[in-house]
Formats: structure tokens, sequence, C-alpha cells
């Protein structure tokens, strides 16, 4: 298929149809609303499942109730309206049942206002609702790898049974860039052995998040973890750029992550030794590779459009050895890539005459 | 190579639609190339702008500060982006509607009395073109080809009797483009 002109919402959105989603529910907000609108007429023309909600809390409810019949189903928000489903994930962790939510992030907290942000990072990657797991969290920063990450998440909530996150921003659910899609996939005709589709000639299934008894509930929460460490295991996934000769690694993730990509294509052009790394999975933290590159570099320099969240994944797993610094802004303002280079700039300059005794910006805005 | 545009001006005034015909055309050029509209608190204010970036390697940042080239259709947006062209850029200004005088001497201005070109046209939806044309032969990334080619394809089907005569418009933009008026 050619590349054509997408809008990010709309390209998730079609992403989420031609992987097959069978219902959608949902709740408009901005800057996300285009994704409902195009799935409003999408799921209709094709006869699956649109519902507009009378909240979010309906909405996640409903993918709850959906996704014990065992189909593809998904619901996509923005922070505040996220905040609102919380509830509901932890209900469908409980049940271990895998359905994808889409969140636009926006400025925040509270009702906050509607341009792009990454101040959800904590509350999507910890756990997202009460209780011991993590979604899997897929982080775009092109309206191309919205639609392939899009894709994927269906694919992982099926295949681990599991909740799945795809965590953009109001930039890229608003912008248009060129992008191609992948081709219509039929809908799933086969339900899964635990789903609920009328016990037909065989045994009532059961799915419920509750177990009275402690050792009951362990036993589960068990269960959770084994898959998480699997997940963990097999599923980090990054982009990494001029990592072969860097002294100083930006670390970004979706639309800062792409911002810094341009700031750090520009130190390379000044002679910088600077290189890239951008999680596309931020649970699980692509830390195995982040660890073994700590080996191979002087510092980190984290960038986010908010006040520095993923900056304790990053500690976490570069241990200490190096020192890691920050550029970050908030409250919907976007950085610009010249605000990153001067911050690149800083950086390494502090660790070329720092000797040692280099001390990390924590902020340098302006 | 990046060349960043700001379009900005009243809501209606086919600001959204001429930036998408410049990223459309881009893209079929082999550029890479970014839109996106404002959506934030600024366009409940009577003005909406978007930016569009076009360059031959990958885009950072969609959303521009001190854009190359602002397209301005109204006195708001005059005011408002005269001061954010970057040092050496272009405005270019639709002069039937703004009354307002360049103040800057570090940016080149180039009227252009788009609206009443449209008019003359037969259609004050062709003003968006009419700066179009003058704003892209002001700055050559791209070929009037490549801008014919995106709205042949991108034109909406009920639009379609209008195709000639936006090309006319483009075409009469251009014209207007012959030697932007530097400084005051």
């Amino acid at each position: 298929m050619a590349k054509e002109m997408l809008k990010g919402n709309i390209a998730i959105a079609e992403a989420a149809v031609r992987a097959g989603v069978e219902a959608y529910f949902g709740y408009p907000i901005t800057p996300q609303t285009e994704l409902l609108e195009h799935m409003s007429k999408r799921m209709i023309e094709l006869q699956r499942v649109f519902l507009q909600a009378e909240s979010e809390v309906a909405a996640i409810n409903m993918v709850y109730g959906a996704a014990c019949t065992g189909v593809r189903v998904m619901t996509s928000s923005s922070s505040p309206g996220f905040s609102l489903m919380q509830e509901g994930l932890s209900y469908i962790a409980g049940s271990d049942l895998p359905c994808v939510v889409v969140d636009v992030m926006r400025g925040g907290p509270g009702l906050g206002n509607i341009l792009p942000s990454q101040g959800d990072y904590f509350q999507i990657t910890r756990s997202a609702g009460h209780g011991d797991y993590h979604p899997i969290v897929l982080a775009p920063s092109s309206v191309q790898e919205a639609i392939d990450l899009t894709t994927l998440a269906f694919d992982l909530a099926d295949q681990y049974r599991h909740i799945v996150i795809v965590a953009a921003d109001g930039l890229i659910g608003q912008m248009m860039e060129p992008a191609e899609l992948p081709p219509m996939q039929s809908v799933r005709t086969n339900r899964p052995d635990w789903a609920l589709t009328g016990a037909d000639g065989r045994q009532p299934n059961s799915i419920a998040s509750f177990y009275l008894k402690a050792e009951e509930e362990e036993a589960f929460n068990q269960k959770i973890q084994n898959r998480l460490h699997e997940i963990r295991d097999a599923e980090q996934r990054f982009v990494e750029y001029y990592t072969d000769d860097c002294e100083l690694l930006v670390v970004g993730y979706g639309s800062a992550g792409r911002i810094a990509l341009s700031a750090v294509q520009t130190a390379r052009d000044n002679g910088i030794k600077v290189g890239l790394f951008r999680p596309l999975t931020l649970w699980p933290f692509p830390e195995k590779r982040l660890s073994e590159l700590t080996d191979m570099i002087g510092a980190c320099l984290v960038v986010e459009m908010s006040a520095g969240q993923m900056i304790e994944d990053v500690r976490l797993a570069t241990g200490g050895q190096i020192p890691v610094g920050f550029y970050g802004r908030m409250g919907g303002v976007i950085p610009m890539p010249d605000e990153i280079l001067q911050a690149i700039t800083t950086h390494c300059r502090q660790l070329k005459h720092g000797e040692g005794a280099f001390t990390p910006l924590e902020r340098v805005n302006s | 190579m990046q060349t960043e545009f700001i379009f900005a001006g009243f809501g209606g005034q086919g600001i959204m639609f001429a930036g998408q015909v410049l990223a459309y055309a881009g893209m079929d050029a082999g550029l890479e190339s970014t839109w996106i509209p404002s959506y934030g608190p600024e366009m409940r204010g009577g003005t909406a702008h978007c930016c569009v970036v076009l360059a031959d390697r990958p885009i950072g940042s969609p959303v521009v500060r001190n854009p190359q080239v602002a397209v301005v259709f109204n006195n708001p947006s005059f005011e408002k982006y005269e001061s954010n062209v970057t040092t050496g850029g272009l405005l270019v200004y639709n002069s039937s509607l703004i009354t307002l005088s360049p103040t800057r001497d570090t940016v080149e201005f180039l009227p252009v009395p788009a609206s009443a070109i449209a008019d003359e046209l037969g259609s004050m939806r062709l003003t968006n073109m009419v700066m179009l044309g003058a704003a892209i032969s002001s700055r050559p990334v791209l070929d009037l080809e490549d801008i014919k080619h995106a709205l042949e394809e991108h034109l909406p089907a009920h639009r379609r009797d209008l195709l000639q005569a936006n090309f006319k418009a483009l075409e009469r933009g251009m014209e207007c483009a012959v030697k932007p008026v530097l400084t005051r």
C-alpha cells in the first residue's frame, strides 16, 4: 500500500480496525476525539460494535465485559479520562483479560489542558489501577509507529492475555505525516477456550477478579508475576541512533524522543559524540540494552515532556554507574530542538571538563 | 534542508487546507512532511493556524516556534507572526484584509491582494490558494506542478468543480511574488 498523509488519531483508529478490533467503547476527549470519530464511522460501516459510552468509567467497564467474550476490544482516551478508567483496568487485570487502551496524553494534573504531555508515565507504567501488575506500554513517536504499535498491541494482548496501552500524546494524535497502513485482517472467528461464549455443550467458564482466600489470591498474583517475568524477558523494544561511538546518550520516548533526534542530528553535524536511545516499550522498560550501553558511555541525558518520570527507569537501568541528567518541559509545553541541543552541549562540556566531578543538571529550562 | 511554514487566519479562510495541500505536495515530492493544526486554546480566540514542515531528513518537532515562512490572512495573525518569523524569513500577507504595516527590517514582506484576486476569480474560497501560490514561488521548495498534483489528489469530491479555478488561483498568487518587498 502507498503512503498517505494520515493524522495520528485516525491512523491509530484505522490500524485497530485493520487489526480486527470487534468492539470499541469510548467517550470523546481532546486531543483524542478524532480516534473515536473515525471509529464511529468505520465500525458501523463494517457492522462491528461502536458505542459512545456515558463516561470513561462506563467505557472501560464495557471493554471489561466485551473482553470476557474473547473478542478484540479497545477504548481510547486522554489523561483525565484515562484516570477515570483506573478501577476498570485493575478489574480487567484481576480477571486476566486482554484489551487495548490508547492514552493520548495531555497536560495535567487535574483538568489541565489539551496540549501534548508525557505526564502519565508513572500512572501507566507502574500499574494503571490498584494491585500488583503492569500493563504492557507501547510509545509511538510518529504516525507510522502509532500504526505499527497499535497492530502489535492487539497481538501482544492476545498472546499474553494482558492489557496493552498505547501511550501517545497530543502531538502524535493531532499531527499528519506520511504513513502506510497495513492490509485489513479478517476478524477472528474462533474464541479462546476461557471466553464466555455461552456454555453450550461444555462446562461453564467463570471470569472474576476476586479470590476471597489469601492463598488463592496469592497464587493468582504469582501467575501474573510469572507472566510479567516472561514479558520482561521477551518484549523489551527500543530504537537507537549513533550509539557506536557516543559519549553522551540522550534517552527520550514518543514525541520527546523524535524532537530529541533533531537535536542529536544537529549535534552530530557539529561533531558532538552524542547518541539517542528511544524506548518503544515503556513497560517493560528496555533496561537490558540500556544497561549494556552504560559501559560504553559517559553520561545519560533524559528528555521528557514531564517533570522527569522515565528518568527513574533510566537510573535503575544504569545502576548509578554514570551521571543521569534531565531536560524536560511540563504542562503541555513542547521542548524545541534548540533547547535540547543546548542541554546536550552543556552536558557534554561538563562531561569533558568535569573529569569525574560531573554534576548532572537536573534542569536547564530557560 | 528544512523549511517551516505557518499558515494563520480566521477559521473558514481555508488555512488548514492550504497547509495540508503543501504537506501532501511535499510528501508526493519525496520529502519528509508534517502538518499539525492549532488545537489548543489559541484556536478558540478567533485565529486558527497550522504548521507545515518539509525536510530532507526526519522531522523532529512538527510544531514550529520561529518559522521561515508565515502566511497570514488577517490582522491578528499578522500581529502575532510578524514577530515570530525567523530572521531572514518571509511573511506573506493578505493585503486585501490586513491593514497593519510591517515593523521589522530583518524579514521579507510580500503583500498579496489575495481576497481581491479570489473575488475576481469568482470565489472567496480561492483566497488560500492565491496565498499558497505566492508563498511557494517566493520560497521554491516545491514546484507549482507538485502543488497542482496534490490539489488534484486531495480536493474534496464536492469541490472538484473548483479544481481549475484553484489552479488559476495558485498561478495568480505566483505572479504576485516577483520580488518580495524588503523591510518597511
